[in-house]
C-alpha cells in the first residue's frame, strides 16, 4: 500500500489551473523526485499533498503517517531568538543525545547554542532535515532541498538522504530542478508541468519526448554523466496521448517537439 | 497587609505581569503590536456598554474585546490589508467608545481611569480577577508552548506535524481579549499593548532563546512595575504611566547593553 496518492488532485489560483487532475504515490522506501520548470506546479503539488494548499480531488494518507517536512526555506523573524536546540524540540521534545546524534549524522556536529538565523544556508538546510528525521517520518518531504548549496554541497546533500533511506528505509519525495544530481539519486521521476507529463524510472523519463520538449538537449552534457547510452526507449509506461500543448514551454531550443 | 492600597498595586501589576510577559513575547514574534492596540482600543466601547446596560465593567470589555479580536481575524483572513483596516476598526471602536460613554446613566464617568487606568484604586475582586485573567493566560501558553511557538516560527512546519496554525492564533488572539479585560483598571485601555510588548522587546536583547525572552519579559515587567509605583509614590506622578515610563527606560537600558555587547564582541 502506497504512503500517500493523490487522486485527480486539481489546484487553481484564481481562474489559472496550476494543476490539473494529478495522479501520484509514493510507496515505503521508494525516492520519487518531481522534476519541471519554473512554474510548472512542483512546490504547490507538494503543498497540497501536506494539505498546505486547498486542492480538489483527492489526497490518501496511510493511517498514522508521520511526515518530515523539509521547506524550501524558513523566514526567521529577528525578533525571535532561536537556537538550534530549541528548534530541534518543535513539536516534541528529544533528549540532548538523540540531537547530539541527529546533528551529527546530517553533518552539523556540536551546533545546538548556535541561533538559527546565523547558520548558513547549507547548515540550515541540514538542520531542517535534522529536525524532520527526529520525528522518525515514515517520508521525508523536501521541497528544493539544495537551493543556495554548491555543487559539492548538493551532490554531499543528495547522498545524505540515499544513506538516511538506506539506514532508515524512510521514503523520500523531493522537488528539483537540479536534474542531473537527481536523476542519479531517485528510484523515479515524476515530470510535471501542470499535469503528469510522463514518470518512470530516471533513464526512461529522459528519453521521453514529453521530458525532451520541457528539458530539450542543452542539459545532455550534464545528463551524460549518469547515461550510459542514448537509446532513444519510448517505453516509459505513458497512458496518455502525446498531443497536448506545452504552453509553460520557455526555452527557445525546446519548440522541436521531438522524440 | 492587603489593606494598604500601594501592596495591592504592586500585587495586581505583579499578576497581570504573569500574562503580559508571555503574551507578550507571542505579540511581538507574530508582529501583533496593532491587533493588540486595536483590541484595548475597543475596550472604551465594552465600558460604554456595561455602563449602559448595568454589567460589570470586565464583562462589557471582554465581550467587546473578544467581538473586536474576532473581526479583525476575519478581516485579515480575507486577506483585506491589515493596516489600515485595523486603523479603521481601532479608532472606530475607541471614538464610539467614547461616544457611547455620554450616554451612560450617571453623573460624570472618570475617562481617564479606563483610558489610562487607576491601580491605586484597585480593591480586593479586582485583584482576584487580575490574578484569575494572568495565571490563566499563563497557563495556556504553558500548556500550548511548543505548538503556539512551532506555529509561529512557521505555519507549513505545524501543519506538516499536524499542528493547527489557525486554532493556535485563536488562543493568541483570545488571550490577548482576556488581558484587555483584566487590565483595564491596572494600566487603562491606550497602555496595554505597551505592558505587551515594551517589556517583550526589551527582553529580546538580552535574550537568546525563546523560553528566556518569555522569563526576561515577565522580570522587566515586575521591575518596571516596582519602579513605576515607587516613583509615582515619591513623585505624585499617575501609577500605570509611570509603570510604562519605567519599562520603556529599561528597554533603553537593554538595548544599550546589547550594543556595548555587540562591539565589544
Amino acid at each position: 500500500m502506497s504512503l500517500i496518492s493523490a487522486t485527480g488532485l486539481t489546484v487553481k489560483y484564481g481562474t489559472q489551473k496550476v494543476l490539473n487532475k494529478i495522479d501520484m504515490s509514493v510507496a515505503p522506501g521508494e525516492i520519487v523526485t518531481i522534476v519541471g520548470p519554473n512554474g510548472s506546479g512542483k512546490t504547490t503539488l507538494l503543498r497540497a499533498l501536506l494539505g498546505l494548499t486547498p486542492a480538489k480531488g483527492k489526497v490518501q494518507k496511510k493511517p498514522g503517517l508521520v511526515i518530515g517536512y523539509v521547506p524550501q526555506k524558513l523566514a526567521l523573524d529577528p525578533t525571535l531568538p532561536l537556537p538550534v536546540r530549541s528548534f530541534l524540540n518543535l513539536p516534541r521534545s528529544h533528549t540532548p543525545q538523540q540531537i547530539a546524534e541527529m546533528l551529527d549524522r546530517v553533518g552539523v556536529p556540536g551546533i545546538e547554542t548556535r541561533q538559527v538565523a546565523d547558520l548558513s544556508g547549507g547548515q540550515l538546510q541540514r538542520v531542517l532535515l535534522a529536525r524532520a528525521l527526529l520525528e522518525r517520518p515514515d517520508i521525508l518531504i523536501l521541497d528544493e532541498p539544495t537551493q543556495g548549496l554548491d555543487q559539492m554541497g548538493e551532490a554531499g546533500f543528495y547522498r545524505l538522504i540515499e544513506d538516511v533511506r538506506q539506514a532508515s528505509g524512510v521514503a523520500v519525495l523531493m522537488v528539483s530542478h537540479d536534474l542531473h544530481v537527481v536523476m542519479s539519486a531517485s528510484d523515479r521521476v515524476i515530470c510535471l508541468n501542470g499535469h503528469v507529463c510522463c514518470e518512470g524510472k530516471p533513464h526512461v523519463v529522459q528519453n521521453a519526448p514529453e521530458y525532451r520538449a520541457l528539458f530539450g538537449y542543452g542539459t545532455q552534457g550534464a545528463l551524460a554523466l549518469y547515461q550510459h547510452a542514448h537509446d532513444h526507449n519510448h517505453d516509459h509506461g505513458c497512458d496518455h496521448d502525446h498531443d497536448h500543448v506545452h504552453n509553460a514551454v520557455t526555452r527557445k531550443d525546446d519548440i522541436e517537439h521531438a522524440g | 497587609m492587603l489593606d494598604d492600597f500601594l501592596v495591592r498595586a504592586a500585587l495586581a501589576a505583579f499578576g497581570l505581569s504573569l500574562a503580559t510577559g508571555p503574551l507578550g513575547a507571542f505579540v511581538v514574534w507574530r508582529r501583533l503590536a496593532y491587533f493588540g492596540d486595536a483590541t484595548a482600543h475597543a475596550a472604551i466601547l465594552g465600558v460604554a456598554f456595561a455602563l449602559i446596560f448595568s454589567v460589570p465593567i470586565s464583562l462589557g470589555t471582554l465581550v467587546v474585546a473578544l467581538a473586536m479580536a474576532g473581526a479583525i481575524s476575519w478581516m485579515m483572513a480575507r486577506g483585506q490589508s491589515p493596516d489600515s483596516g485595523l486603523g479603521v476598526l481601532s479608532f472606530g471602536a475607541l471614538a464610539s467608545g467614547l461616544v457611547a460613554i455620554s450616554f451612560a446613566p450617571g453623573v460624570r464617568v472618570d475617562l481617564a481611569a479606563y483610558l489610562f487606568g487607576d491601580i491605586l484604586t484597585v480593591t480586593r475582586s479586582d485583584l482576584l480577577l487580575v490574578w484569575g485573567g494572568g495565571i490563566l493566560v499563563a497557563s495556556v501558553i504553558a500548556w500550548r508552548w511548543s505548538k503556539l511557538l512551532l506555529s509561529t516560527l512557521s505555519p507549513d512546519l505545524a501543519a506538516a506535524s499536524g499542528v493547527k496554525p489557525n486554532r493556535e492564533s485563536l488562543v493568541i488572539t483570545v488571550s490577548i481579549a482576556v488581558v484587555v479585560a483584566v487590565s483595564l483598571k491596572v494600566v487603562g485601555a491606550l497602555l496595554v499593548s505597551a505592558m505587551l510588548i515594551i517589556p517583550a522587546t526589551a527582553a529580546r536583547r538580552v535574550a537568546s532563546s525563546p523560553v528566556q525572552m518569555v522569563v526576561a519579559s515577565v522580570l522587566v515587567s515586575w521591575a518596571a512595575s516596582g519602579a513605576g509605583l515607587w516613583a509615582s509614590l515619591r513623585l505624585d506622578t499617575p501609577a500605570g504611566p509611570s509603570i510604562i515610563v519605567a519599562a520603556a527606560l529599561i528597554f533603553v537600558l537593554t538595548t544599550g547593553y546589547r550594543t556595548i555587547r555587540n562591539q565589544i564582541a
